[in-house]
């Protein structure tokens, strides 16, 4: 779509135009939490996007240097908290690594399962909310009813539908319940019907698609200088899922594809969520139906002493690249820990991409990155 | 006939002035109280079809199933404090509402609901129409200048330039019809209509023309997927952000009632009116408003049906819409009617 | 040419789209996916392992079977139980045993972690599913656990 901008230095011309500052949030439907964008704009034209951080700022990273590696986890719930599962297990394979713990196999099964689970329940999730952004409302209901079946797998067997704290440090805190794969398969019998509905209802309208299409592009070099990761990076065609390239878990054991695309606009990191549903949806199915008999956790002292030195765990969570980093002096609390959440690298790339398009560019460029608010500030 | 019998009732005991200007007031008041009732049912409507298209189950609380819920909201609005900016422009500020309601009201009085159930039949109807829907606009922009909150500022501007230029798709695809009706009328353009439906008596270009004017009328009332005067999810609320009570009562009450009207509008010029299908109901008397009535519903529930399943445009390509795709399809379309009734190849029953 | 098949894309897009609509608008009679809480809380029932609240239960004798241990205190991340015990001489062995006082929890600080219940190695305490905590005065919310007049049950060793 072209877009006409106001030559202001036209000689012929007696108008001129001005900039002005627009607030955008904190409380605003489109930031998805307290984030404040300040906005240049120009008429509808935006000139620059500022990122004010920091209204939900809990000092996660501090509170974790004065609690032990148990607790440490469900503080991590609270940081992305639609890959709460996925957060715990970065920690716990952290600790587990330098205690050179070798959890049972069946762990690492459940981990995985559950892991996608959340993917797929934060991709649900968003996929409801990018429809609301760009106008149509009624894609979040369909979003949160097929989320609604996770939530209750997850209730069921961890007791929680988003802090689910479920991981300890060497293995689970109690075993999957009876009901679970059952569920589990039931959810995907279901899911395979809607996802395509998904597609007809949102992928392919035409007003989506010109909403979208070539709107905030992100090319691949940027992607890797601002450290993007997730789909936002993959949609550029930077493959970097640290679950192919650094399998933790069972996911060494399980096929799947990287979803890549090379467009780098909004469209393309759409469609590379959607298709990892469908990736997500296969590596569950893989290992659903063989999860091994065993211990759900192994033994670990009651209290945790890290050995001296520093470990650096990352997972790929439904937003990107987390890493986990430790310092560890030898006591029972870490010396620092520091979180490489991927939600304020991705953010960061938002001037530069949302600059020249409209307020509704923003929005629905916003909502591809898909921010999680608790993520960026910690 | 209605009408007729009131006027001599109130002639027989009133000099005629003072007998058509009570008969207008009464008049008015009817429309008023009963259009407020039925803007009033609209929202809830359209909280219960967006329920049942999202798997919800709608307002079911005040009443039975709900039914005075929006009742209770307005009771809620008219009891609210009205707030307002400090450094608003007073005067434009309170005068926007009545802007936008005032036009809404007023295109109401020129619908013919039924045989002779029509409180104001002029010989230019549609054009009257379309002008009077257009002055609704102001109120908007008013409102958005008013109100000092960029927000609303570009909320207004946004309305300016859709009206602008969707009021052109609006009148030309009218505009197309009325070659078929050789009349503004709206009780003449029904009287044409006995020979079948203007829809099928003109069958491609006026199904062309209905196509158009359902696009742009959606656009003129400001409703998804042309919501980009409100864009809740770029602009807060649009226009109406700085707007509480019943003030903002007005605009959200006005936005229904304009639906109403452009769904009435189509049902009359496209849809025969209040005349029954094949004249079955004929002998009936009255039985034309539930005629009118259930097409005009229809036609609102299909402008939902847009709204609870569409992505809201992006402003430039709203008006890549009109003026490199509706424009030249009317244009043309306009030129295949008017050949049409030339060559007279219409379907007449 | 691309100008009309553009055009017919885009509506065909739109009708399949209010198609998906469509159909659930049609089965909305049956399809409503919202709970009509709080007219449903008879039918409403939590998952067992739901952690709504930390209780300590009690058997017929008012008897729990809570040492005084003290590790679900030390295993809470921030301090939402509190444990004030004694030590008191048993009458039969003659040694000084610990006993709790009070076994005071806080819901209001209490982030549903399940640490403590992990952590308890004598089951005394477990999740309760209920979940409608909200209370008028937050001085509510702090709860002692051990009923008045309730000792641990005999048998049960630290
Ligand atoms: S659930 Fe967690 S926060 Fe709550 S009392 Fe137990 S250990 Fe403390
Ligand atoms: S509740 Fe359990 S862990 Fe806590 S003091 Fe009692 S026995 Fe020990």
């Amino acid at each position: 779509m072209e877009t006409a901008t106001l030559n202001n230095t036209s000689p012929k011309s007696n108008f001129k135009s001005e900039e002005y500052f627009i607030n955008m949030g904190p409380q605003h439907p489109a930031t998805h939490g307290v984030l404040r964008l300040l906005l240049t704009i120009d008429g509808e034209i935006i000139k620059k996007v500022e990122p004010d951080l920091g209204y939900i700022h809990r000092s996660i990273e501090k509170m974790c240097e004065k609690d032990s590696y148990q607790q440490i986890v469900h503080l991590t719930d609270r940081m992305d908290y639609l890959s709460s599962h996925i957060n715990n297990e970065a920690v716990c394979l952290a600790v587990e690594n330098a205690l050179e713990l070798e959890v049972p196999e069946r762990v690492q099964v459940i981990r995985t399962i559950l892991g996608e689970l959340t993917r797929l329940s934060s991709h649900m999730l968003w996929w409801g909310v990018m429809g609301m952004d760009v106008g149509a409302l009624t894609t979040y209901f369909y979003g949160f009813r097929d989320r609604e079946m996770i939530n209750d797998i997850f209730e069921e067997t961890c007791g929680a539908r988003l802090t689910m704290n479920y991981n300890i440090p060497g293995g689970l805190m109690h075993d999957i319940h009876p009901n679970f794969v059952k569920r589990v398969k039931e959810f995907i019998a279901h899911f395979k019907t809607k996802l395509p509905e998904y597609d007809r209802l949102l992928t392919g309208n035409v007003i989506f698609q010109k909403r979208t299409k070539g709107v905030g592009i992100l090319s691949k070099e940027d992607a890797i200088n601002f450290g993007a990761s997730g789909p936002v990076a993959r949609a550029s065609g930077y493959s970097c899922d640290v679950r192919k390239y650094h399998p933790y878990s069972a996911l060494d054991k399980v096929n799947f594809k990287e979803a890549l695309d090379t467009a780098g606009d909004s469209f393309a990191r759409y469609t590379v969520r959607i298709r990892e549903m469908w990736e997500s949806l296969s590596i569950i199915e893989q290992l659903i139906d063989n999860i091994p008999e065993g211990e759900h956790k192994v033994a670990t002292n009651a209290v945790i002493k890290l050995p001296k030195g520093d470990f650096y765990q990352k997972v790929e969570t439904a937003r990107g690249e987390l890493g986990v980093y430790i310092i560890s002096t030898g006591t029972k609390n870490p010396h620092r820990v520091k979180f490489r959440s991927p939600g304020l690298s991705n953010l960061s790339l938002l001037n530069h991409i949302a600059v020249g398009g409209k307020i509704g560019d923003l929005v629905a460029t916003m909502a591809t990155i898909d921010i999680v608010v608790p993520d960026i500030d910690r | 006939m209605k009408i007729l019998s009131i006027n001599e009732w109130l002639l027989s005991f009133m000099p005629a002035g003072a007998a058509s200007i009570t008969e207008m007031v009464l008049i008015a008041l009817i429309y008023l109280t009963v259009f407020a009732v039925l803007g009033l049912y609209l929202v809830l409507l359209e909280r219960k079809v967006a329920a049942w298209f999202q798997l919800r189950l709608g307002p079911n609380r005040v009443g039975y199933k709900g039914m005075f819920q929006t009742l209770a909201d307005a009771l809620k609005l008219v009891s609210k404090e009205l707030t307002g900016t400090v450094k608003a422009d007073k005067f434009l500020y309170n005068l926007a509402p009545y802007f936008v309601i005032i036009t809404a009201l007023m295109a109401l009085s020129v619908f013919p609901f039924t045989e002779n159930l029509q409180a104001f039949d002029i010989n230019i109807g549609l054009f009257f129409l379309i002008a009077i829907s257009s002055i609704g606009v102001i109120g908007i922009l008013l409102g958005g200048w008013g109100s000092n909150n960029k927000f609303a500022l570009i909320g207004a501007m946004r309305s300016g330039v859709q009206t602008i230029s969707y009021e052109l798709s609006v009148g030309l695809s009218l505009l197309t019809m009325v070659i078929l009706t050789g009349s503004l009328q709206l009780s003449e353009i029904i009287e044409v209509q006995k020979n079948g439906w203007l829809i099928v008596q003109g069958h491609i270009p006026a199904m062309i023309a209905f196509m158009i004017y359902m696009i742009s009328g959606t656009a003129e009332t400001n409703r998804a997927p042309f919501d980009m005067v409100e864009a809740e999810s770029e602009l807060g609320a649009g226009y109406h952000t700085e707007y509480s009570g019943m003030k903002f009562a007005y605009f959200f009450l006005a936005e229904f009632i304009n639906m109403f009207i452009i769904a009435a509008i189509a049902t009359t010029v496209f849809f025969g009116g209040w005349l029954s299908p094949f004249g079955i109901t004929e002998s009936i008397p009255f039985m034309g408003i539930f005629w009118f009535l259930a097409k005009t519903f229809v036609l609102v529930f299909l402008m939902m049906w847009f709204r609870w399943t569409f992505p809201r445009l992006r402003v430039d390509q709203l008006l890549t819409l009109e003026w490199k795709y509706l424009l030249p399809i009317n244009l043309v379309n306009l030129v295949l009617m008017a050949v049409i009734v030339w060559l007279n190849i219409t379907i007449q029953f | 040419m691309s100008y009309f098949s553009e055009i017919y894309d885009g509506i065909k897009t739109l009708l399949t789209g209010m198609s998906v609509t469509g159909k659930y608008f049609l089965n909305s009679r049956k399809g409503a996916i919202t709970q009509q809480y709080p007219d449903n809380r008879d039918t409403l029932q939590m998952f067992d392992r739901f952690r709504g609240e930390v209780v300590m239960p009690h058997d017929e004798n008012n008897e729990h079977s809570c040492t005084g241990c003290q590790k679900c205190e030390l295993a809470c991340p921030n301090g939402s139980i509190e444990i004030i015990w004694d030590r008191v001489v048993d009458e039969e062995t003659g040694k000084k045993k610990k006993i709790i006082d009070q076994h005071i929890y806080h819901l209001g600080m209490c982030t549903q972690c399940g640490l403590c219940v992990d952590a308890c190695p004598s089951d005394a305490i477990k999740w309760a599913q209920n979940f409608e905590n909200s209370v008028y005065d937050r001085t509510q919310l702090t709860r002692v656990l051990n009923k008045p007049g309730s000792k641990v049950r005999a048998g049960v060793e630290e």
